[in-house]
Order: structure tokens, then C-alpha cells, then sequence
């Protein structure tokens, strides 16, 4: 690795991220809230009213500007490694957020509550198009499990090769389960090239 | 703690004064670039912090360990782009130490020991 600067460059370890994605209200705060080492994070990036990205303070002052957040959270691996888990800001809008948030990454989790099974439409479809690997969590919200993992699997219209998990977000071992699906299938995909 | 409404939609100022003003509404000409989870860390050489403002002292002490720019953010409770800048003053200053490459798609070996680490967790 290389470092601006030159002392004990060991001591800087090497990041790496999960995205949680998937419909608003699917859970994925709550999910990164329930794996994360520290109380979830929240930053914020600006965009014109219009909807920009904001990327250089110049010429922006005075302008009108809103601001999109990102909860994120943290797994201190090990002296070496640290991973970032990042709940997606909203579908449909936001995407110079996603990509920045896709690139790297080992991978994301599309969490779908069943009772509204299209709202993570366009989160798979972002994955799917950009070949990042993904799995589908389907977050078991209290006796709301409508449909066992085929149907999901066929409602949503996913390759055999997509796993598909049922889960508590807000529940550790839970979440852990499915980064843990998650990270196995990414190692699979890296063996299957 | 102060909620970020008290400073940041100041009714009078418009909402971007402060950190328009912490940053002079300047561009980063030579800044590396800066990533979500880039790493930063304070270096244990760095120079005399007198005349450096008040953020860039937090994100000195903060930085005492490596952090991402993301947690930088948030804990400064500042936009991205605002904490970009002012990292890259310390960056130039020497001041703060930043890995320099894009995020990589983890090889093998960094996946095995992110599936170790989140079991183990
Ligand atoms: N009953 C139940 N509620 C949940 C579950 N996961 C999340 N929630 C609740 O659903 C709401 C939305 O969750 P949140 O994590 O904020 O969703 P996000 O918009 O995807 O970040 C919150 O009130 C959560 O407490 C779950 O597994 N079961
Ligand atoms: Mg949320």
C-alpha cells in the first residue's frame, strides 16, 4: 500500500465495505445498528436543490442545497482490516451515492420486507446491472413471512445462483448470518473467474 | 452537544455559511482523492498546530487513530465534502497520513479474513 508520508505506514489498516441495500423501511438500519461495533454513524453529502452532487465548494455559496445521509457502521476485523457496513440512501434518487458506495465493495445485501416485495426492485436491478455480487435477505417483520424463499425468488425474478436468506435484522446472529452468506457467495463468484 | 440545526440552517445565513466558511470556498487542486472508507491518520510527526483552526485540531485528535473519512465526517459533524478539503490542508501540511488508492475489490486471502473476523464477532 502506499502512503502520503512515510512513518509506521503498518499502523493504517486496509478498509473494506459491505452495502446494505434494498426499499425504504426494509431495515437497513437496523441491521447495520445490530452487527455494528459503535452506534450507527451518520454523514451527509450536499446536492443542489436540483438534485447535483456537490463535489467542489466553489461558486456554491449562497446556492440553495439539501443533503442526502448515510448511516454506516463498523467491524473493527482485526489490527489489519476494517469493514464498513453502509445503508443505501433512497432508490431512485441518490445514485452518484451508490456508485461511490458500490465501488470496492465486497459485495451488497438487498434486504425486501415481503409485504412490499417490489420496493427493493430497483436496488437489485442496480446490482444485477453493475455485475456486483448480491444476496437477497428477507427481513421477517413480526408474522409477515407471506411467502417462503422460492416465491421470493421467483417474484423477484432472481438467478438460481442468488442466495436468498430469511432474517431478523434486528437480531445480531441474524445479521451476522447473512454477511456472513453474503461474504461466502463473493468468495464463490471470485473462484467461479 | 448542539443539534446541527443551530448552526447549519441559520435562518439569516443560509444554509451553507458554515462550512462555506470553514473551507473559504476553496478547490483542492493537488488533494488525493478521497473515498468513504479511505483511511486517515494524524502522524506522529506532525507540525506545530498553532496556526490551525479549530476543525482541523478536532481532526487531528480524532485521527490520533486511523479513521475513515466517512467517520471523520460524522464525528466532525460536517458534510463530506467539507471534511475533504480540510483533510487535504493536513495532507499537504504532512500533518495527516492517507492510503492513496481507490477501494479494491478484496482478493481471497482479505475475504477469508473478513468471513473469520464477522463469525467471530
Ligand atoms: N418487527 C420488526 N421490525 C423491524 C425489523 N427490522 C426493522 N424493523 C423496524 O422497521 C422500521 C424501519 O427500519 P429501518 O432499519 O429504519 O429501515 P431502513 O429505512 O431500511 O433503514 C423501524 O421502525 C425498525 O424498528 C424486523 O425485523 N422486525
Ligand atoms: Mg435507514
Amino acid at each position: 500500500m502506499v502512503f502520503v508520508g512515510s512513518d509506521d505506514q503498518l499502523t493504517v489498516p486496509t478498509a473494506v465495505k459491505i452495502v446494505i441495500a434494498g426499499g425504504f423501511g426494509t431495515g437497513k438500519t437496523t441491521m447495520v445498528a445490530s452487527v455494528s461495533e459503535i452506534a450507527p454513524l451518520r454523514t451527509e453529502e450536499l446536492l443542489t436543490e436540483a438534485g447535483v452532487h456537490v463535489d467542489d465548494l466553489v461558486g456554491i455559496e449562497g446556492k440553495d442545497t439539501t443533503t442526502v445521509a448515510l448511516d454506516f457502521g463498523r467491524i473493527t476485523i482485526n489490527t489489519k482490516v476494517v469493514l464498513y457496513l453502509f445503508g443505501t440512501p433512497g432508490q431512485n434518487r441518490f445514485w452518484f451515492m451508490w456508485d461511490e458506495l458500490a465501488t470496492g465493495a465486497i459485495g451488497a445485501v438487498v434486504l425486501v420486507d415481503t409485504r412490499r416485495l417490489d420496493s427493493s426492485f430497483p436496488s437489485i436491478d442496480f446490482f444485477e446491472h453493475r455485475g456486483i455480487p448480491f444476496i437477497v435477505a428477507v427481513n421477517c417483520f413480526d408474522g409477515s413471512q407471506l411467502y417462503t424463499v422460492d416465491e421470493v425468488r421467483h417474484a423477484l425474478d432472481l438467478d438460481e445462483a442468488i442466495p436468498v436468506l430469511l432474517c431478523d435484522a434486528r437480531d445480531r446472529e441474524s445479521s451476522k448470518a447473512v454477511l456472513v452468506g453474503l461474504i461466502q457467495h463473493s468468495m464463490n463468484r471470485l473462484a467461479a473467474v | 452537544m448542539t443539534s446541527r440545526e443551530d448552526w447549519w440552517y441559520d435562518e439569516a445565513a443560509g444554509p451553507l455559511v458554515r462550512p462555506y466558511a470553514m473551507v473559504r470556498g476553496r478547490t483542492r487542486p493537488n488533494a488525493p482523492d478521497l473515498h468513504l472508507v479511505t483511511q486517515v491518520r494524524a502522524s506522529s510527526f506532525a507540525s506545530d498546530q498553532t496556526s490551525l483552526t479549530v476543525e482541523h485540531r478536532e481532526i487531528m485528535s480524532l485521527c490520533a487513530r486511523p479513521l475513515s473519512v466517512a467517520e471523520v465526517a460524522a464525528y466532525l459533524d460536517v458534510p463530506l465534502v467539507v471534511v475533504k478539503v480540510l483533510l487535504s490542508d493536513l495532507i499537504e501540511r504532512g500533518d495527516v497520513l492517507v492510503q492513496t488508492s481507490t477501494p479494491q475489490i478484496p482478493d481471497r486471502d482479505l475475504l477469508q479474513a473478513v468471513l473469520d473476523g464477522v463469525r467471530g464477532i
